[in-house]
């Protein structure tokens, strides 16, 4: 058997190992081996992130491609997360009053729904909402143009795909998710107060201040900060895949599937990570 | 470090633009480019044949090192491929113009955004007017003025081709690859093409590979053929030598359309 070695470009650096370890992966592929295979993976992941990393910083931001794609992030979610928002807040209301009403407790309604939608329900729904809506676009997007040859079509024309493509996705979902979340966050409390209001009636300004007497600046603080990491996780992996889709059409489904199923596990899992900081805190 | 364009212009590179040595190229344990070397002199225009499935656009993919090759050398203007930092691969890229197999047409754009995309960041010396007109005249070039505000998915099959022909020719690069120009087309567009391809490489003394099944675009453009064959150059000569030859792979090939 011969000796893999890796070409003269690729000495001499992590990104060279890491490389010389991509193309060993061809190999593992080959042979199904599976430890290999995930070593692989995790380098090419990675790999990937040090790219979309240096293409940030690079000196020409396209701009263009960024506002256009806080557009289509932003503007394309906006219904689903309305009607999402919406009901979550209501339904959540009307789940907890009964609780609530068996201890006589019925005054802390508005607070304990704003609570877990500001801390747990908005940021989460609404983050798994774009999983399926942004991510899967990027990776179905991605994945097409990776497979009719148009992200090489950008390489020869002086353009690097990761900057023009990637760096923009990444950026507008890392700032839109945030503020899809403050806006579901909103419209459950909206929610919340029509759920009140089905039995009895409550001013809106005295739910609005029976909400915030509970809530503080520390429920909304780490909450708002997760969400930027669920966007940036979206934006990551949903064109992680697409880039990264195989040669086949059938790999554009392919990556747009994927796409969603990784966001939204990592999501979830980020989720887990901020709650315990926070908790720490 | 690469040798720069202008040291080793009065050397031998200053006649062969592209040089390829004992290119080899796998995927996994699948061999497709076993030992291929190749030469691309200034101004003219090879011919690549090969049966489907030969290799024909790996190769000219490594060219540009859109693909990473195993061993062997390329040397395409005085640039060492294999060692070039992204900086100056960026630079060579320029200069080379790549007609992608499918077109690869950017979806999301107008047939106008298309051609800009590579125009304005290629040829950043040129003004809003002269990339007006740039793009106009390739269009008119490959006959589709009028479908300049047209998206790609509004366009049939041969006029995505032709577009996209049109997006390569507008930076006016020094070498052009073309992955099967004319599949495709019907036979007057093809021919069409194929004297396009001949006026751009009179017009702007460019150099090309022109990967093609299509004989009669092969016999119009050729200036010397190649064929690929098991991952190595087959046979290599002028268009008499191949249509002369009493190979039987050859002569499969030029059946086709007996003359
Ligand atoms: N990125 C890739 N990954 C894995 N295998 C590849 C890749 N690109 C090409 N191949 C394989 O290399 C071989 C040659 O492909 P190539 O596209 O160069 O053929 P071709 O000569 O251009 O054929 P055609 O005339 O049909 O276009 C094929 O077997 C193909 O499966
Ligand atoms: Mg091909």
């Amino acid at each position: 058997m011969k000796i893999y070695r890796p070409a003269m470009s690729d000495r001499r650096s992590v990104k060279g190992l890491l490389n010389g370890t991509m193309r060993l992966g061809e190999k593992a592929k080959a042979q199904k081996d599976d430890i290999t295979l995930l070593l692989i993976n995790s380098a090419d992941v990675v790999l990937f992130m040090m790219r979309v990393a240096k293409e940030t910083f690079s000196r020409d931001f396209e701009f263009k491609e960024f506002f256009r794609q806080c557009f289509q992030i932003g503007y394309k979610t906006l219904p689903l997360i309305t009607v999402t928002g919406a009901i979550i807040g209501l339904v959540l209301t009307i789940q907890t009053r009964p609780v609530l009403a068996d201890f006589g407790a019925e005054s802390l309604l508005p607070g304990m729904v704003a609570v877990s939608i500001i801390r747990e329900m908005g940021p989460v729904i609404t983050a798994l909402i774009c999983a399926g809506k942004v991510g899967s676009g990027m990776g179905a997007e991605l994945g097409s143009m990776k497979v009719t040859e148009q992200i090489e079509a950008m390489e020869v024309s002086a353009t690097h795909p990761i900057r023009f493509l990637v760096v923009p996705r990444v950026l507008a979902a890392t700032l839109m998710i945030p503020i899809l979340v403050l806006y579901a966050d909103a419209l459950g409390i909206l929610g919340s107060w029509a759920g009140v209001n089905i039995k009895g009636s409550v001013s809106f300004v005295l739910f609005f201040y029976q909400a915030f007497s509970v809530v503080d600046f520390l429920d909304f603080i780490p909450a708002l900060i997760k969400t930027f990491f669920f966007g940036a996780v979206i934006g990551f992996v949903g064109c992680y895949k697409g880039y990264n889709a195989g040669r086949g059409t059938e790999s554009v489904g392919v990556a747009a599937n994927s796409a969603v199923v990784v966001a939204s596990l990592l999501v979830i899992i980020t989720d887990m990570i901020a709650v315990q900081i926070t908790d720490m805190l | 470090m690469y040798r720069g364009f202008e040291e080793t212009r009065g050397k031998e590179s200053a006649e062969s633009v592209v040089v390829i040595e004992n290119l080899k190229k796998s995927f996994g344990n699948e061999v497709v480019l076993s030992n291929v070397s190749l030469k691309l002199f200034q101004g003219e225009n090879l011919v690549v044949l090969g049966k489907s499935g030969s290799g024909k656009s790996v190769l000219i993919k490594c060219i540009v090192r859109l693909l990473a090759f195993d061993e062997g050398k390329i040397n395409v203007l005085g640039y060492n491929i294999g060692e070039l930092n992204n900086t100056d691969l960026g630079e060579l890229r320029k200069k080379v113009g790549f007609l992608f197999q499918s077109g690869a047409l950017y979806d999301s754009m107008t047939v106008r955004q298309n051609l800009e995309f590579p125009l304005l960041r290629i040829r950043k010396e040129l003004n809003r007017k002269e990339v007006d007109d740039k793009i106009l005249e390739a269009l008119e070039n490959v006959g589709l003025a009028d479908a300049l505000e047209k998206m790609p998915s509004q366009l049939s099959g041969g006029m995505r081709k032709r577009i996209s022909l049109a997006r390569t020719i507008v930076v006016d690069p020094s070498i052009m690859l073309y992955d099967e120009p004319t599949t495709g087309l019907d036979p007057v567009t093809s021919q069409e093409i194929s004297v396009l391809i001949n006026e751009v490489q009179k017009k702007y003394k460019t150099s090309s590979i022109i990967i093609t099944h299509d004989i009669e675009c092969a016999r119009k453009t050729a200036t010397r053929i190649v064929m690929l064959q098991d991952g190595a150059i087959y046979k290599e000569g002028s268009l008499t030598d191949f249509e002369k030859s009493d190979d039987a792979l050859i002569k499969a090939f030029f059946m086709q359309s007996g003359t």
